[in-house]
């Protein structure tokens, strides 16, 4: 508690207006919340998927899939940027192709911050919706495919409703944890203010010129995580 | 409409091997004590899980069959199942959990919906259609249950110990619809109960399920009355012996010979009720009875009666009144005459 009371003794209050109002501050939140927003949309597509292998089949390697989904938990994320580099660079394994077939570049883009950010939120969403999985009682599933429905239906009416809070709960813990990135995003996609520049990144900067500024753009990112923390809190949190 | 299976499911160990067989409209019991292998039964059939061995034929159609490499997934079954919790959806009411099944099947959400009014209409909830499951009773959301598996019209119905989860009055009166909606399934029912009252007033025929195997299968009438296993007779109350048969005599083990009135020879089953039982203090004499020395081992009360154990040359429940108990000074470790007359005596082919 006493580095966020520090924050708000030393912040600029009577400035706050006008450092709020600068053109880098907003720039910088509209990209963050954006690149959150989208990193967490392609984390609910490949993770729950994955989720969903993991918790419901067998197959060979599993144990070392779900190994592998929690590493960039414990993977120092400028490591993370420094592999994505190395695979998605402009001579990496896939970038190479991507490159040559699409035409498509993701390092210092802002598809690049996106694909930092869902590297580094996807395990706090896979974990969370495999143990939603694990705890909804798999004879709906069963009872749903005795009525007639396969794979799909069975997934889409009955296992999705069942695991909705674990879901939420899961892109909630995505989002945010996408929202702070700082070392996967400027190793990978760079500091491009309007561009690649997020929040995290802008606060960093600010830090070596203008501490005042720092100070306001770290306001702003503890307000936003506060407010969707109390806003979910009451729905999912507080339901428990 | 028919079915045939032999079931055949290992499990490290346990085996079961059961053969099942059932007509149109048919109602099959599946009885047997705890672990039984009666759920796994149920599950094969529904194909929830697969068999070892064996098959299963529905109306003619394989639907599982391991040595030829055929297995229908269980949503391909077209085989209601009404589970033990019932696992209605908890996220839908009652309509949309029993319009779930016709949807699945491809039926338009107006159609499946209006199927569902009409199958929660038969059940008499007509007007609980929009309550969740958690807004129902027990017995209400054994009734959703049932027009559940109903809707997808299946061609057999499996019950999985139906009643179980209800109190003792819901279940007497759902006992009474239950029997009521199953005449009225056109195609085969197996249901799965450890109650014998349940199967005997819900089904044609019982087959009883011990240890994985089939011990026996007939209608009511011929399995309360002469049991072919411990555990039946058990169930229907009955002191169940094997031994050998000789004219009106039956040898048991430890050369204890049964006197019958029913001439019979060769491997025999005797039957016969503890109320069949008389206690004496002294040896009686002069009836043409089977007469023993036995010793109190335990009592219970039984009903009106009291429920004598008693040890001896044979094993042997007896029911005596609370007053004659008194009278002979009952207790554990008493040593009393018993007497029993031969007719009272059932003996049948082993």
């Amino acid at each position: 508690m006493l580095p966020l009371l520090g924050l708000l003794i030393r912040a600029p209050w009577q400035t706050l207006p006008q450092r709020l109002t600068a053109p880098g501050v907003l720039a910088a939140l509209r990209l963050s919340l954006l690149t959150a927003t989208l990193a967490t949309v392609v984390c609910l597509l490949l993770g729950v998927p994955l989720a969903w292998l993991l918790a419901r089949t067998t197959f060979p390697g599993r144990g070392f899939v779900r190994a592998l989904v929690t590493v960039p938990l414990v993977l120092p994320p400028v490591v993370g940027g420094v592999a994505l580099l190395l695979v998605f660079g402009r001579r990496g394994l896939a970038g190479e192709w991507l490159d040559a077939t699409f035409g498509l570049t993701l390092p210092f883009t802002t598809a690049g911050v996106v694909v930092a950010e869902a590297f580094v939120a996807m395990p706090f969403l896979v974990i969370s919706v495999e143990g939603a999985l694990r705890g909804a009682d798999a004879r709906y599933e069963e009872a749903a495919a005795t009525l007639g429905a396969g794979r799909w239906t069975t997934f889409r009416r009955v296992t999705l409703p069942l695991i909705a809070p674990g879901v939420a709960a899961g892109a909630v813990l995505c989002w945010a944890r996408a929202l702070g990135e700082f070392g996967a995003t400027i190793t990978f996609a760079g500091n491009f203010p309007g561009r690649t520049q997020t929040m995290p990144l802008a606060v960093y900067l600010a830090l070596e010129q203008d501490l005042d500024a720092a100070i306001v753009l770290s306001l702003v990112l503890l307000v936003v995580s506060v407010a969707i923390l109390a806003g979910l809190r009451d729905r999912w949190l507080g339901a428990a | 409409m028919s079915l045939d299976a032999r079931i055949v499911v290992r499990r490290p160990g346990f085996v079961l091997d059961a053969e099942l067989a059932a007509e149109p409209g048919e109602v099959v019991a599946l009885l047997g004590p705890n672990g039984a292998g009666k759920t796994t039964a149920l599950r094969a059939l529904a194909g929830l899980i697969a068999l070892d061995d064996g098959y299963v034929t529905l109306d003619g159609h394989r639907l599982d069959d391991p040595a030829a490499g055929v297995f229908t997934a269980p949503e391909h079954r077209r085989i209601g199942v009404v589970f033990q919790d019932y696992l209605l959806f908890p996220h839908l009411s009652a309509l949309e959990n029993v319009a779930f099944g016709p949807r699945s099947r491809g039926s338009s959400r107006a159609d499946s919906r209006a199927r569902a009014a009409d199958l929660l209409a038969r059940v008499g909830l007509a007007e609980h259609a929009r309550r969740k499951p958690r807004e129902l009773s027990g017995g209400q959301a054994q009734r959703v249950a049932l027009a559940r598996a109903l809707a997808t019209e299946p061609r057999l119905l499996l019950l999985d110990e139906p009643l179980a989860a209800l109190d003792a009055r819901t279940r007497l009166e759902t006992r009474a619809r239950l029997r009521g909606h199953l005449g009225t399934h056109a195609g085969p029912t197996v249901l799965v109960t450890h109650d014998p009252l349940d199967a005997m007033m819900l089904a044609d025929r019982l087959v009883i399920l011990e240890e994985g195997r089939v011990v026996q299968t007939g209608d009511a009438a011929t399995v309360t009355s002469r049991p072919r296993t411990d555990y039946v007779a058990r169930l229907v109350g009955l002191n169940l012996y094997r031994g050998r048969a000789d004219a009106g005599a039956v040898r048991l083990p430890g050369d204890f010979v049964l006197t019958t009135a029913t001439e019979r020879s060769g491997d025999a089953f005797v039957a016969f009720p503890p109320a069949a039982v008389a206690l004496y203090a002294d040896r009686p004499d002069g009836s043409p009875r089977n007469t023993w020395p036995a010793t109190v081992a335990a009592m219970a009360r039984h009903g009106d009666a009291l429920r004598v154990e008693l040890t001896g040359p044979i094993a042997v429940a007896a029911d005596v009144t609370p007053a004659a108990a008194v009278q002979l000074g009952l207790e554990p470790g008493r040593r009393v005459w018993a007497t029993l007359k031969a007719t009272e005596v059932t003996s049948y082919p082993a």
